[in-house]
């Protein structure tokens, strides 16, 4: 496929923002191991983070191949800093609590629902391909953490409140989502990606259902978007790849 | 170029020996029960075409099974067969053949029972049989299990725990 310099340089950012997003959420996912509340949910969390970072081994592999320099899935996961790292600001969160955990989860479960839905039809078949399989492991973790959601919202007053405290931190991070720059317009353009513009209403619409079961408010909009997607990060992290890079860094190369 | 007949004669040989590499994690199914060898195909060189496909994007199992094949391939004598990864269509759990449903309910694993239902509803977990003692009085533990195929369940009538192979 031989394309204009400044697009197949697009083309590489947006497969890489899809990528890095899952894989920094595995990532977090995977710190709730031997963690969480109850073993059910142990296994659950990790059975998502398992998803994303095979979502993940896709997008980023591919990704590599679009950049062309020969950076493997490895190379991109291992071996890049913060700055150069390209997923939503949202999915580096810390995970908090186990409320915050579903919240961070269902906000970005439901943006995937939309994005994996819309590039079914893709002009790349090949992210096309990729998105068939992951939307359907992303419906059944929506399922999940949507539950989640009805029952600590709908709980006691402590998880209730608990949930709603997170949403209201969290919801500064939302305004991203959807926020399109010349990397999303050149693939909108070329037919690769879904229009965000027309993504965005029915995330809110979804958003708003599972609020409702869950007796939750949706906080105000905060137009400040964050932009992780060209990396400008929270502090967090950094810290999260100093953890999940510390042995590749350590010892180039290592196998097991 | 080769005789339709004789390259339909090696695919299908191809298939029997496929069908005797297990499944790393449910051994009692064959990748072939599993639903997951997408193709056997001989181009006009005579070269054969192999598609495997993951049943999930993240499953550990993907690398364990290709390695497998290659090696069932390279001792049947077609070390020149090609390994191909098939993403599209993605893999559901209605290609687990019946022998497979069988064999994962002799195992001790109820096979999936109904289409992937909404995301919507929390409440609408599927109705599994117990595969001990066949009551559909169970209820679901997790959404989740030992492996990404399965979820955990336990049965209202025997109190056995069970694994359910998920829909998907």
């Amino acid at each position: 496929m031989s394309a204009h310099p400044a697009q197949q340089e697009a083309h590489f950012r947006y497969v890489l923002r899809l990528g890095d997003t899952s894989l920094v959420l595995g990532q977090r996912l995977g710190e709730w191991a031997g963690h969480a509340p109850a073993l059910e949910e142990d296994l659950g969390l990790a059975n998502l983070a398992l998803d994303l970072i095979g979502q993940a081994r896709l997008l980023l592999t591919y990704a590599g191949e679009l950049e062309g320099r020969g950076r493997d899935e490895d190379a991109l996961a291992f071996l890049r800093d913060a700055p150069e790292f390209a997923n939503l600001t949202l999915a580096e969160q810390p995970n908090g609590d186990f409320g915050q955990t579903i919240v961070r989860q269902w906000l970005l479960d439901a943006w995937q629902l939309e994005i994996y839905e819309g590039l079914l039809v893709s002009a790349d078949t090949r992210l096309g391909a990729i998105s068939a399989k992951a939307v359907k492991e992303t419906r059944y973790h929506h399922r999940f953490s949507s539950g989640w959601l009805m029952r600590l919202g709908d709980g006691t007053q402590e998880s209730h409140d608990r949930v709603q405290g997170a949403l209201d931190s969290l919801w500064r991070f939302t305004a991203e989502l959807f926020a399109a720059d010349d990397v999303d317009e050149r693939m909108e353009a070329a037919a690769i990606a879904p229009a965000l513009t027309e993504l965005a209403p029915r995330w809110s619409a979804r958003i708003d259902e599972d609020l409702r079961a869950a007796t939750l408010k949706r906080p105000a909009a905060q137009p400040y978007p964050w932009h992780g997607r060209r990396g400008v990060h929270t502090e967090h992290l950094g810290h999260m790849l100093a953890e999940m890079q510390h042995l590749q860094r350590t010892y180039p190369g290592v196998r097991w | 170029m080769i005789e339709p007949e004789v390259a339909a004669g090696r695919e299908q040989l191809i298939w029997t020996l496929l069908a005797e590499v297990p499944d790393p994690e449910i051994p009692v199914l064959s990748i072939v029960d599993l639903g997951i060898v997408r193709h056997v195909r001989q181009d006009a060189d005579g070269r054969l075409h192999v598609g495997i496909t993951p049943t999930y994007s993240g499953c550990p199992a993907t690398e364990v099974i290709r390695i497998a094949v290659r090696a069932a391939l390279d001792a049947g004598g077609h070390a020149d067969a090609v390994l191909e990864e098939v993403l599209s269509p993605p893999w559901t759990s209605e290609w687990l053949t019946s022998a497979g449903r069988s064999k994962l309910k002799a195992f001790g694993i109820a096979p999936p029972e109904e289409p992937v239902l909404s995301p919507r509803r929390l409440w609408d977990a599927p109705l599994v049989t117990c595969p001990r003692c066949g009551s559909r009085a169970s209820e679901r533990v997790s959404e989740f299990g030992s492996t990404p195929c399965k979820a955990h369940y336990r049965c209202g009538a025997c109190q056995e725990p069970f694994d359910y192979f998920k829909c998907l």
